[in-house]
Parts: C-alpha cells; structure tokens; sequence
C-alpha cells in the first residue's frame, strides 16, 4: 500500500458510452471554465460580486473525473475550487449566480456567498472556509450510510493545504480506523495561498501519507479527466466492496491567484506557461478531434450552448431580489 | 429508590436510544469501558458496538461525524471526555454545526454532552465551566441542568430538539444530587427557567452547582428572616430573560452567581437585561458572586479560594437584603 506513480488513461473507457463519457467531460469542465471566468473576470470586476470568489480555473478535471462516477446515494463534499461537482448533482445554474451576487435565490439566500453552498436534497454539503472541516463530517455521513445499511460513499473533496489542518488528520483517522465508505481527492494544486507545497509539507506527495493510515493512495494525473475518472473508478470498487477509504491525489496547478483579488506574484512566471500547456479541456479537445471522437465545429456550438446558458442564468440572477432584512433571524433555530 | 444526577443522565439516554433507533452514542472510552465516569455504562452490551462507537482521542472528528451523521437523519449524542477537551472540536461547533441551518437549511440534530465544573481536585484542564465560549454563538443552545429530575429531562429534550445542543453536565454533582425520579415519562424544556424557591425580599439566579449553593444561602437567610427567591437558569442559551425579570420585578434586589469565571460570564448578560428591562423596579445594584478571573487551581487551597461558595454567596446576599 504505497503511493502508486502517476496514471494514464489511454486503456480507462472499458465501460459505458466512451464517447458519451468524453464528451460530458468536455461540458462540465468548459461549463466550470466558463462559469467561473463570467464570476472573476466579469461579475467580479463589475462590483456585481461583493465578496470573496475563489476559482478551479486549470483543475475542472478533477470534481468532474470523480464526480461524473457518483451515484445518487453518494455525498459530496466539494471543496472550493471543485464547483462541476455542483452541476454534476443538479444545482441550477441561475442559483449558483444568486449566490455570488448575494440575492435571495442563492443556495444560500444571501446569507453566505461563493462556493459555500450545499443542498442535502442532492446531497451536496456545503463547505466552510476553515478547511478540512468538511474531512471529518464525510466519516459521519459514510458512517450514517453504513448504520443505516445504505450504500453511498461521502466524497470528500480538500487541496494540498487542507492537509496541514488537524481536523484532516482526524478526520481521516476516524475513518481509516472504521473502514468507513470514503473517497478522499486531494487536488495538489501546489499552492495554499501564497505557501508553496514545500513551506506546507516535509513529504513529496500527498499520497505518501495513505500508508500511515493503512489507506491506499495514488497519484493521479490532474489535468487529465479521462485519467481522474479511471482511478476513481478503481477507488470506488475498493470503497463499494467494504475495504475503507481510498484517496486520489490529484495533481495539478492553480492557473490563478489564491482569490480574485490575488495577482500571484509569488508564484514563478514559467510554472504558469508550464502548466498552460497541460490544460485540461485543450488536452481533452485534442484527444477528441485526435480520436474522432468529435468534430471542430460540434465542439463550438457545444461552447456556445453553455454561453447562452450562462446569458440566461445570469441574468435571472441579476432580476433576483436581494434578500429581505426582515428576514435576517428566520432559522438561527428550528421554528417553535 | 432515589436516583442519582448521573444516573439520570444514563436513563435519560438509555430511554431515547430503546425508543428511537437512530439515537446512537459516540466518544472517548464510552463503549468497553462505559466512559470516565461511567454515564454509559452497560450501554454497548446492550445496545451494541453499532449504537455506542468508540473512537480514538480525536474532538474534531468527534464532533465532525456528529454532524455528518446528523445529515444522514441520526441523532448522535456525542461525549466529550471532560468539558475541557471541547476546545479542541471548537471550530466544529462553532463554524460548522452552529450555522448550517441558517446558512443552507441543513439541520444538525446532535447533542453534545460535556462533564464539566470543579470542586474535585481536577486542576485546570478537567474542571473549566466552557459554556460561554458557545453561549454567544447563535444557533446552538446550551443547556446546564442542577437537578436529576431536570438532568433526566433536559438531555431526553435535547436528543429530540432539531438543533445542536451543548449538555454541561457538572461532575461534582453527579453522585452527590439524587432525588426520587417519576416512574412515568417526562422531558424538560430546554430554553426554560425555573423559580426553585419564592421569596419576595431577594432573587438569587444560578445554574447548575451553582443552584445547591444559592438554595443553602438562602436557607441561611430565612433564619435571619429573609424570604430569598432562586431561580435556576437550566438553559444559557436561549436564555429566558423573561423568568429572571419577572422575579427581580417582584424582589427588586438580584444577586447573581456563578461558578464561571467573572468576565464575560453569563451575570453580566443578565445584568445588562436587568436594568433595561427592569432598571426602575430595582433597590439596589446588581450584584455578582462568581469564580474570579484565573484557570482553576489544583491545590486544595487554591481551588477553595477560586470557587464561589455558600459563605460567598450568603455574604453578598445578605449585604444586598439589607441594603
């Protein structure tokens, strides 16, 4: 049970539709880019979001490699850069923009704002900025399902950052002791805020830790979604069969600052340009027209769809009322 | 056959785990060996190693899985060893059980029960009263019963309430208050006060140990000829402002105690509510009778001269009555 060396994918479509599977890949992942870049190169600049926005820009193959897997009984726990695990669950495109903007048809009704949302109808559960919180809630829920003789798995979802925390040592040692039906991703996207991995950890990789907790763990090619998605599917057989958890390191790069406001200064100007070129959605686009799986021009019209999606959601979004202040004490507690 | 506070504590979650399936336990040592003080003794025999998890020396997680159980529609009752070690599942409460509900509906139906309180040689890291670091976060609602009876009843309403519930529990009086239980089922209402003795001349408010000492000053006093009024808070969070007033509204002197320390104790809160509800009725000031502002000390002396006791209490008490 050692850290495994890195994946490829080019044997991974062995079940189902594989040019199916590729090309809702494809959606998700350019619907995430493209979601996200109207958030902080638009909405962002234009003061229509007030607060915090924090981007997976360069990491869409990870939330959707791992999610496009999940079965309805499973629970996500996104982190804040995983947002395609929220299309994948059936979050409404137009609430996500709600959110943002702070208006009373957020997820959270303008009480809290970004990626700090969930609905435990689609059992999505909302992450708070302290990270790795949500780490040791995914041993509760996979603990409930197993009490409860249900078969889900809670996909825990956390960067190289999180790890440093104590609730994610805690978290995953409950778990690991209980054997309990978790799935852990790690996306290493190599910088906590301004803390390069080196300054955060001793050990080369994330994965390097699955041992001390007698978990399997492999490092996975993050910018290569058909990659994410057959490790997943190894991790998962190992989960659903009743052997504990399983984690993913998924390695990749914030193509970003750590927040909207974060011109990345820190960060050495060639690991942008090495890391431009290991793009997950050209590299998926490429393979594609490469294989025949698709055509140019499908994959235009494929892009200019989510656009208009986008038009339409943001702009329900922008006629969405702002939340009543009357209503500011509704559900401190459970009405009488 | 009378029954202990602590006993009333295992009844009380013995009753809700036979009749609720989905109520299970979890914390430190509490299976095997039946917990520190041995509140869920006998529990795993019974109910088994489903409903009573034993889990490494981990708060965090602890109170993590509390709520994500609760996510999943169980009713978790977690156990922290001593009140003390909640610091180290803070942010958990704090951050994550406390806001969920308002922030996105999801409701996190845990409890969380925490021996807590002094007067037993624990020194400073098993003899805090924490319940402040939680009574200013909205959304949680903490609870200190005084009684067995209310102890019984408070912790079966706590497994039914549908928001987090803090339970301190003090450990001094755990095998020192018994009283004669009813046969028949009962809860308490969290959220509620109690006038446990009336009196017309002072109003002595308290909770938890806190209650026996106020009700042995105010026996003290009724031989001096005063008729103290005591109410017993149960719940700090919400608080029933309400019981308080209305007693100070009727003796017009209060004094209040407890064994927190003095800043930012719960004395102050009900001192504020006091003169702006009531200020005109008032005839005489507000007075407190708390632990003074240090950890709590080991050594037998130290730890006597830290805790607020009848003679602290009847001294304070007496000064305002004649006031």
């Amino acid at each position: 049970m050692s850290a495994a060396p890195a994946t490829t994918s080019h044997s991974s479509l062995h079940s189902g539709d594989p040019v199916e599977l590729v090309h809702k890949c494809l959606y998700y992942m350019t619907l995430m880019r493209e979601v996200e870049d109207r958030i902080e190169r638009k909405l962002y600049r234009q003061g229509k979001i007030v607060g915090g926005v924090y981007v997976g820009r360069g990491q869409e193959a990870i939330p959707v490699g791992t999610a496009l897997l999940a079965e309805p009984d499973d629970v996500m726990l996104p982190s804040h850069r995983d947002m395609a695990v929220l299309f994948i669950r059936g979050v409404p495109l137009r609430r996500i923009f709600a959110q943002y903007m702070g208006r009373e048809g957020g997820l959270t009704r303008g009480r809290d704002g970004n990626m700090h949302m969930g609905d435990l109808k689609l059992n999505v559960v909302s992450i708070i900025s302290a990270l790795a919180a949500t780490v040791p809630v995914a041993g509760g829920i996979a603990l409930a399902m197993r009490y409860l003789g249900k078969p889900g798995v809670a996909f825990s979802y956390f960067g190289d950052g999180a790890t440093s925390r104590g609730d994610w040592h805690e978290g995953v040692n409950f778990a690991t002791v209980q054997k309990l039906p978790v799935l852990y991703v790690c996306n290493n996207n190599q910088y906590a805020y301004s803390t390069p991995l080196s300054a955060q950890m001793a050990c080369a990789n994330v994965a390097d830790r699955g041992p001390a907790y007698g978990m399997p763990a492999e490092i996975v090619d993050g910018n290569d979604v058909l990659a994410v998605h057959a490790a997943t599917k190894r991790a998962l057989e190992h989960i659903r069969a009743g052997r504990g958890p399983y984690m993913l390191e998924c390695k990749t790069f914030r193509m970003t600052g750590h927040s909207a406001h974060d011109g990345a200064h820190y960060v050495p100007k060639q690991l942008f340009e090495e890391w431009e070129r290991l793009d997950p959605i050209v590299r998926l686009r490429s393979k594609m027209l490469a294989n025949g799986w698709a055509e140019e021009g499908e994959l235009e019209a494929v892009r200019a769809g989510i656009l208009r999606e986008i038009d339409e959601a943001v702009e329900w979004a922008e006629q969405c009322p702002y939340p009543d202040p009357a209503t500011l004490l509704d559900d401190v507690y459970e009405k009488p | 056959m009378p029954t202990t506070y602590l006993e009333a504590i295992r009844e009380g979650l013995w009753e809700e785990m036979e009749r609720d399936p989905n109520v299970f336990l979890l914390g430190e040592d509490i299976g095997v060996y039946g917990g520190a003080f041995k509140v869920t003794d006998g529990f795993i025999e019974h109910f088994g190693e489903r409903r009573v998890v034993d889990t490494p020396i981990s708060e965090g997680a602890i109170v993590g899985a509390a709520i994500g159980a609760s996510f999943m529609g169980l009713r978790p009752v977690a156990e922290m060893q001593f009140a003390d070690f909640i610091s180290c599942g803070f942010d958990q409460i704090v951050n994550f059980a406390a806001k969920c509900r308002w922030r996105w509906g999801a409701a996190v139906p845990m409890v969380i029960r925490a021996p807590s309180g002094g007067g037993i040689h624990g020194g400073p890291f098993h003899s805090q009263n924490p319940e402040m670091w939680f009574v200013r976060v909205p959304g949680l609602k903490v609870v200190c019963p005084a009684t067995a009876y209310d102890a019984k009843g408070l912790i079966k309403a706590a497994v039914r309430d549908n928001d987090p519930v803090l339970f301190f529990e003090h450990k001094g009086l755990y095998r020192r208050i018994k009283e004669d239980l009813p046969g028949e089922e009962f809860t308490v209402p969290i959220g509620k006060a109690k006038v446990v003795r009336e009196g017309r001349d002072l109003t002595i408010v308290a909770y938890g140990a806190m209650v026996w000492t106020a009700l042995e000053a105010a026996d003290k006093l009724a031989e001096e000829g005063a008729q103290v009024e005591v109410v017993d808070l149960r719940t700090l969070l919400p608080l029933d402002r309400q019981t308080v007033i209305e007693s100070v509204r009727k003796t017009s002197k209060v004094l209040l105690v407890h064994e927190d320390t003095r800043t930012g104790g719960i004395a102050g809160e009900l001192a504020a509510s006091i003169t702006e509800a009531v200020f005109e009725y008032l005839d005489g000031p507000v007075l407190r009778v708390t632990a003074p502002d240090s950890a709590v000390p080991y050594s037998p002396p130290l730890e006597n001269a830290f805790l607020p006791n009848t003679g602290k209490v009847l001294e304070k008490a007496r000064w305002l009555w004649r006031y």
